[in-house]
């Protein structure tokens, strides 16, 4: 599409020089962006880099610290305008906002029926508008159907319909493909392009790199918290993106993304010639809709990253080696013992030890102390009869919580009373408390600051068992003697320790093969 | 983001080590042990019969059967489920049991079974009853309020049933021996209520099977990630919930001397009352059985004292209302203090 030219005219929305500050991190720093009518836009960036603070900004989620956001050319109202947010932008986020229970045609007009009198829904004349409108906006689905029974591609075009109705011509798409199979993207991007063609304008956001040069015009790079370049996709190849994205530090001829420790290890230690005995063998392992035929073998004492973005299936893959969800296919083996499929309580009895990703879902009991916490998975080591030794519990826990670092008042301290960074240290305690074989680490520093991230990697790289890291942070890799990225439900490279960030965030981006 | 706010406060913390708070592990169970010290003395005020040892022994007795039941919930509680059938197996066991040793004339079945067998069958109703309930929730992940409220109706309807809506009296020595018996001067149903708290009390503390209930409470999955066999501990709860609440059932059938077509109707009710005083979170992994023993004897006194002064019942009920609701007012509002978990 030619580049239209937007002299005198107002652009659809934009920001000019926003700040935000959540705590003490800034979030946005200063940034100016303009969004045009029919010039859809990308915004790339890493975790972090200020994406979603953006889409926060832009559909009046939050407030900006400094600058303002503005609409056709007027500073957008107060943030509990709703109607008035709604009806000029709107959001399809990663998290469906589908209600599953209720039909198509409640989920379109939710709480805002056309047709009623007094409240009253004329039902008839509602399932005729919202045929007219799903057919309006090209989407074929039966209005009377449950909406849990779509599709999850369907489920997010009713979303941009329910949006358009609202009359919205600007919608925002936070990550869409990340939980979509390749059918399904393809049908939203055809989706997209007929909707463009409509007059509709879109800012998307993809950690998916190719796919902002099917759908966008233009794209803008955002990384800590500043626009780095704002450009037409046809002026920046992907390799300018990656390196954007990146940043300076990390040009090809400067630094590595690993430390010295885990180069200093490498020599050799690849290959079937290592003398190490395998610890964890994942053969050719299987989970429906996200891992297919994943391999990999960690020797003792070796610390194995597995990378790649939400979707790649590397935390389905984790979870199968847990025992949290069941293969399809393939075997696990901890020192060539094949691990029963989706039993939990035999991968730890094993040796498997596991610190999740969401440690609130799965981490820890709030209601329990940090010492409770980090003794349960060997509570029968440390009692007769079933009677827990206190004393013993409060000796293995003190020797933990110093170990680690945990800040407490005491043992006793309830869990749900810690700060995050501690939780997640109660958490890799209890992993630790069992003297696992096989560590399985899903982001072991998420939410801890910075000298607790040092903690934490020191715990890891002092620890005798052999380590898998789940992570798409290229400082948590870095600690890792190897690293394998998954793309799409597979492994699709092996990077030895000496790895670049650039080359590592083209892998997960699976521009790289 | 707390990040930089959590690197200051652990400096702080650090230097503030070793000052270690007070460890008053029974803090909730002291405020009811207030409550109660309050009660008896307004009690004691109002009527000169109320501190003698004839009615405080008589309070105790009453309130065992309903302890009992109370410790049933609670443990069931405490793993995040619940369930309302347990006031029906207090009326169906040993219904159960009087109709096989009950002959035809008094509306028993005339088959004349051995007492001491029908003992033990009150407790294999009870505990056959809470594993059924405990399979339903576990494996067919039924929601255990709809399912136990069908068990509920469905048990009464038997018991009522099988003796045509009749009492069932005149029972032979081992139904009555639990509920009429005093050992050392005081109701064995007291003594025998009093053996199962301090049991509990241990195990729920101390006892590796007790502290994973309450991390199962707390965090199922965490406990599941944790090792242990989330589903099996359920299960056994709502069976050792079941053998409880007969029991109970078998308590009340001695102090009773028969029993009743509705025996243990309503009891539910002041079961989650007394749980709810006691500090027993319904929503699972809180509170302790001590606590919910407090919110019966609490229960008790007060019931006693309405009943000393001639209150009628059903306002002894609205008062059992407007006391649970008033105490989920107090927790709620005092559930900002720190609490400590063990």
């Amino acid at each position: 599409m030619p580049e239209p030219s937007f002299d005198g005219v107002a652009p659809l929305a934009a920001t000019r020089g926003v700040s935000k500050r959540y705590g003490t991190t800034l979030a946005l720093d200063n940034v100016s962006l303009k969004i045009h009518a029919g010039c859809s836009i990308a915004v790339a960036g890493r975790n972090g880099a200020g994406k979603s603070t953006m889409v926060r900004l832009l559909t009046g989620l939050d407030l900006p610290d400094a600058g303002e956001v503005r609409f056709a050319g007027k500073p957008a109202p107060d943030i509990a305008a709703r109607a008035w947010w709604r009806s000029n932008v709107a959001c399809v986020y990663q998290k469906s906002t589908v209600i599953p229970d209720l039909t198509v045609v409640e989920n379109l007009f939710l709480h805002d029926h056309p047709a009623s009198t007094f409240g009253y829904i004329h039902w008839r004349e509602v399932r005729r508008l919202a045929r007219n409108e799903l057919e309006l906006w090209g989407l074929e689905v039966d209005v009377d159907q449950r909406a849990g029974d779509l599709s999850v591609g369907e489920r997010q075009r009713l979303e941009i319909a329910r949006a358009l109705r609202q009359g919205s011509r600007f919608i925002i798409l936070d990550e869409p493909t990340a939980r979509l199979e390749s059918r399904e993207i393809s049908q939203l991007f055809d989706h997209v392009m007929r909707l463009k063609r409509a007059g509709v304008t879109f800012l998307f956001i993809s950690h998916h790199l190719q796919e902002i040069y099917e759908i966008c015009e233009r794209v803008a790079v955002l990384r800590d918290g500043r626009l780095i370049i704002e450009a037409a996709v046809g002026d920046l190849d992907q390799g300018d993106l990656v390196a954007a994205m990146v940043g300076d530090a990390y040009q090809p001829t400067e630094g590595t993304g690993a430390d010295p420790d885990a180069r200093h290890n490498r020599n050799g230690n690849l290959g079937p010639s290592d003398p190490r005995p395998i610890v964890l063998d994942v053969d050719s392992v299987s989970v429906a809709g996200s891992v297919v035929g994943a391999s990999l073998r960690i020797r003792a004492g070796e610390r194995v990253g597995l990378a790649g973005l939400a979707g790649s299936g590397k935390s389905e893959l984790a979870q199968a080696i847990v025992g949290q969800r069941k293969p399809d296919g393939g075997r696990i083996l901890v020192e060539g013992q094949a691990l029963p499929p989706g039993r939990e309580d035999s991968a730890r009895d094993i040796g498997i030890s596991h610190v999740p990703e969401d440690r609130h879902a799965n981490g820890f009991c709030g209601n329990l102390s940090v010492e409770e916490n980090i003794a349960l998975p060997v509570l029968q080591r440390i009692s007769s009869w079933g009677f827990v030794s206190r004393r013993r519990r409060r000796a293995m826990a003190n020797a933990m919580i110093a170990r680690l670092q945990i800040k407490v008042s005491d043992a006793a301290q309830r869990t749900s009373e810690l700060s995050g960074g501690n939780q997640q240290k109660t958490v890799m305690g209890r992993a630790l408390a069992s003297d696992p074989i096989v560590l399985v680490l899903e982001y072991p520093t998420a939410g801890v600051d910075i000298t607790s991230k040092q903690t934490l990697f020191d715990i890891i790289r002092g620890t005798d068992a052999a380590v898998l890291l789940v992570s798409d942070e290229v400082d948590e890799l870095a600690i890792c003697d190897r690293v394998m990225v998954m793309f799409a439900g597979r492994i699709v490279r092996e990077f030895a320790s000496s790895w670049q960030e650039h080359e590592m965030v083209e892998a997960m981006e699976g521009l790289s093969q | 983001m707390a990040i930089d706010m959590d690197a200051q406060k652990s400096v702080l913390t650090m230097a503030a080590a070793p000052v270690r708070r007070s460890r008053l592990r029974i803090g909730d169970e002291l405020a009811l042990l207030q409550l109660i010290g309050v009660a008896v003395i307004v009690g004691s005020l109002l009527h000169p019969a109320f501190l003698t040892p004839t009615n405080l022994i008589n309070v105790l007795q009453q309130s065992s059967e309903l302890s009992v039941l109370v410790l049933a919930e609670a443990i069931i509680l405490i793993v995040g489920k619940f369930d309302l059938s347990l006031e029906s197996i207090v009326g169906v066991a040993p219904m159960f049991a009087a109709w096989l040793v009950s002959s035809t004339a008094i509306n028993g079945s005339g088959l004349m079974v051995n007492p001491y067998l029908a003992v033990l069958l009150i407790f294999v109703v009870g505990i056959a009853v809470g594993t059924f309930n405990g399979w339903l929730i576990v494996r067919l992940k039924l929601n255990a309020f709809i399912t136990t409220l069908a068990m509920l109706i469905l048990l009464r309807g038997i018991s009522i049933g099988m003796t045509n809506g009749r009492t069932l009296y005149d029972l032979p020595g081992p139904l009555l021996y639990l509920g009429n018996a005093h050992w050392l001067g005081l109701p064995a149903s007291v003594w025998v209520s009093a053996g199962l708290y301090l049991t509990g009390s241990i195990i729920l503390s101390n006892h590796r099977f007790g502290r994973a209930l309450y991390a199962i409470g707390g965090n199922a999955e965490a406990a599941r990630a944790a090792g242990i066999r989330v589903d099996q501990y359920i299960w056994t709860v709502f069976a050792i919930g079941g053998g409880l609440a007969a029991l109970s059932g078998l308590m009340l059938t001695g102090r009773m001397a028969s029993v009743l077509s509705g025996q243990g109707q309503n009891m539910i009710f002041t079961v989650f009352a007394a749980a709810v005083i006691g500090r027993i979170s319904l929503n699972g992994g809180k509170g302790s059985i001590l606590g919910a023993l407090c919110g019966v004897i609490l229960l008790g006194i007060i019931s006693n004292i309405l009943t000393l002064s001639n209150v009628e019942t059903f306002w002894i009920s609205a008062t059992y209302g407007a006391i649970i609701l008033l105490s989920l007012i107090v927790t709620r509002l005092t559930a900002g203090k720190s609490y400590r978990s063990d």
